[in-house]
């Protein structure tokens, strides 16, 4: 079994995502554990251009790295009130713990067989040379009503975002 | 297969390795004295602060982060659009018009609202 330089890229990217998740779940501080979880959405970001899905890292860096990060990090400024390095801690009810445990268990059996059991058919052709063009056919052709509802879905997002956060100004 | 993205990845370790280095090389060359108090606290301009500084911030913040997080998804969906803006001609100008004239929309409320205004 050679090692090739993609599976090395792999490895490392793979490498970034399992620590900085971990340190989602083990930091005490919960800024740090939104820093940290910046640094996994980065990490799927590279396994992403390591699979020639340049777009998909793309959208990675710019809506999850980018703004939904950001999000996280607001609504941590919005509900903080204890001392902060006491807010990320482990539950201290011992059921909840073992209930987290073994919800986490059952997730990683399903994934695990799910995966072991399917067969990948290994296709050597490249990927499509322009898959971003090919979007963009797509897009303006075929699929122009879902593309306009998306337009609509995102305007209901900020309506509805702006009615939300409104409100809970007005209680203040 | 890794050839186009393999630039990326050299300019990701030629940017990590330049401030590690540059960090370095400032540690060799300058002088080291002693560490005291005043030394070590973090510098800050301005005022002193009163209280804590961890204190829960203005509802405004997460209305702008959320107004910014559909704003950013339009502008993943206008990408590709002005990749292969040249080519795709005007029936898909008119469809991009009609699809930031809805996003337009929400912006308006937005603003009717006050949720652009701090106060």
């Amino acid at each position: 079994m050679t090692v090739s330089l993609n599976d090395l890229v792999f490895v490392a990217m793979a490498l970034v995502i399992v620590v900085a998740a971990t340190g989602v779940v083990m930091l005490k501080n919960i800024v740090h554990s939104a820093l940290s979880l910046i640094l996994a959405f980065v990490g799927v970001a590279g396994i992403y251009f390591q699979l020639s899905a340049g777009f998909i890292g793309l959208v990675q860096i710019m809506v999850y790295a980018g703004a939904i990060s950001v999000l996280i990090i607001f609504a941590i400024m919005l509900v903080m009130d204890k001392s902060v390095e006491k807010t990320n801690l482990f539950s201290p009810n011992i059921i909840r713990l073992l209930a987290g445990m073994g919800l986490t268990f059952l997730l990683f059996v399903t994934l695990g067989v799910s995966i072991w059991f399917t067969k990948f058919p290994v296709v050597p052709a490249e990927g499509p040379v322009d898959a971003v063009g090919m979007l963009a056919n797509l897009f303006m052709g075929d699929y122009v009503i879902a593309f306009e509802t998306a337009a609509i879905l995102l305007l209901v997002a900020v309506i509805g975002a702006i009615i939300l956060a409104k409100g809970a100004e007005d209680k203040q | 297969m890794l050839s186009d993205y393999s630039s990326i990845g050299i300019f990701l370790l030629l940017t990590i390795s330049f401030p590690v280095i540059a960090l370095v090389m400032a540690w060799m060359v300058r002088p080291k004295p002693k560490q005291t108090e005043e030394k070590l606290t973090t510098y800050e301009c301005g005022v002193d602060t009163k209280g804590k500084t961890w204190i829960r911030f203005r509802v405004n913040y997460f209305l702008y982060a959320l107004v910014f997080l559909a704003f950013d998804v339009e502008t993943i969906f206008l990408f590709p659009w002005a990749v292969k803006f040249n080519s795709l001609g005007l029936f898909a100008f008119i469809e991009m018009v009609i699809f930031i004239a809805i996003l337009v929309i929400g912006l308006w409320y937005a603003w009717r609202e006050g949720a652009l205004e701090w106060h």
